[in-house]
């Protein structure tokens, strides 16, 4: 059975197709702020991130598809020792060392049955090695001074929101953190180096827009067949690395936009890649009013603008950058919007069909995938 | 002793039934609460041990006045009232 579960404000809705295509087969947390969730392929269970606007971030845990749910221990910072002073450079104000929000959720290879990387706001990368009954925060990036640098996009707060595990070595992990670049850890989390090199960010002055710690990757996504190509939807364009992130090419001349959040890369075919652009920083809504997906097919030289299936006029749906995802053979995909639409493709993007128009704004689209 | 009501809208999420317990502060009587209750402690009180953001807290009908350290004094016979603020949410 194909299942996809969708994050919405509220509340998290399990699609399936059956023989008539997908439809909602159930909802859970109706009602709540539900930010993201994972499927854990090893053990089969499933998590949901709530934020609960007054009582905080929680998590919850269900081991029967998500018909039934366990509140399990949330991420908690460690205590913050007596008079730091250090503040977020942009904000000039201190980083809280508290949960904001729930930003990434990824399990761990596939030999490492329990491990669940977690990342969150304020700049926290947290592991839990026992399904998420207990969480640490890994010290050497958050004990990093270059940490103390980052600064928030979008947020108050600097966070990490894509956590991408090599499916040849566990141990080698990525981040992608707003505003603070691209990280990556070959020794599971003992040491990071900063790996953003060929990154531009507009929004900072001249003299600084190459610094490889103030940039603002949206979302990281990793080929699972080539882990060695990375896309990223970065704030102002797109970035494609070759070479595991060591290095990065800007993607320019792409029409309507390369404003977007969401990226997704075709799981075996390392070359194609799709995207949902907004119009720009100061215009976070499709342009023109027209829904489109962009896509390349030969690792950016080209792009197509797909529009079939999806609204061509006075449409203003802005799709964040956990709402779109891939099947596991790269021929299904789904993404969500702000305004509570929900497409579908089962041609590899070719065409688009509306799964609903009425769900709340939707913030992470996941299928499950089977263990590779 | 100090009672501690809390909001129902918390109720939902985790049961906060009133209790009478001990404590001259308001940070006296939640840890005493939460050692009790210990996964109410997470929806009231942040990892700093600041009440949250938008949760509010009264103590015999006024509003305190230290949300960081919680140290508004609680006679013997008050009732402390756990809410959320209508800020936010």
């Amino acid at each position: 059975m194909s299942r996809c579960h969708v994050s919405t404000r509220k509340g998290l809705f399990t699609l399936e197709r059956g023989g008539k295509g997908w439809a909602i087969a159930r909802a859970a947390f109706v009602g709540d702020n539900v930010t993201l969730s994972m499927h854990d392929a090893r053990s089969g269970d499933l998590y949901a991130a709530l934020n609960h606007g007054h009582f905080g971030n929680k998590l919850h845990r269900s081991k029967d598809g998500g018909v039934t749910w366990t509140e399990i221990a949330a991420p908690t910072y460690p205590e913050k020792p007596a008079g730091y002073t250090p503040k977020m450079p942009v904000e000039g104000t201190p980083v809280d060392w508290s949960l904001k929000l729930i930003w990434a959720l990824e399990p761990g290879g596939r030999n490492e049955r329990g491990v669940i990387w977690c990342g969150t706001l304020p700049g926290g990368l947290f592991k839990s090695e026992d399904a998420g009954d207990s969480w640490t925060i890994n010290r050497p990036l958050w004990d990093d001074p270059r940490r103390e640098q980052w600064f928030g996009g979008g947020a108050d707060q600097p966070g990490i929101h894509s956590i991408c595990v090599d499916p040849r070595d566990a141990r080698h992990v990525k981040i992608g953190v707003s505003c603070g670049g691209v990280w990556t850890t070959r020794d599971s989390g003992k040491t990071w180096t900063l790996t953003a090199k060929g990154m531009r960010a507009a929004f900072m002055p001249p003299e600084r827009q190459h610094e490889e710690n103030v940039q603002d990757p949206h979302m990281v996504a990793q080929c699972r067949a080539n882990p060695d190509v990375l896309w990223v939807q970065h704030h102002n364009g797109i970035f494609k690395s070759d070479d595991g992130a060591a290095t990065w090419r800007e993607i320019t001349d792409v029409s309507p936009s390369t404003f977007g959040f969401a990226v997704a890369v075709h799981p075996q075919d390392p070359d194609t890649a799709w995207f949902v652009p907004g119009t720009s920083d100061e215009k976070r809504c499709p342009t023109d009013g027209r829904v489109v997906v962009t896509r390349t097919k030969d690792g950016g030289k080209t792009f197509q603008a797909v529009t079939r299936g999806l609204p061509q006029q006075h449409a203003y749906d802005l799709v964040y950058r956990h709402a779109l995802d891939v099947t596991a053979d790269g021929r299904t995909l789904m993404f969500g919007s702000t305004t509570g639409s929900l497409w579908i493709s089962e041609d590899g993007g070719d065409s688009w069909q509306p799964l609903s128009s009425n769900l709340p704004p939707v913030y992470a689209v996941r299928f499950e995938k089977p263990l590779d | 002793m100090p009672s501690v009501r809390f909001t129902r809208n918390i109720q939902r999420h985790v049961d906060c039934p009133t209790r009478d317990v001990d404590g001259a502060t308001l940070g006296e009587v939640l840890r005493a609460y939460f050692a009790a209750n210990e996964r109410a402690r997470g929806y009231v009180l942040d990892d700093e041990g600041k009440l949250r953001k938008h949760m509010a807290a009264f103590i015999d009908g006024r509003q305190i006045d230290d949300r960081e350290t919680l140290s508004d004094a609680v006679s013997e016979n008050a009732v402390v009232d756990i809410v959320q603020s209508l800020s936010g949410g």
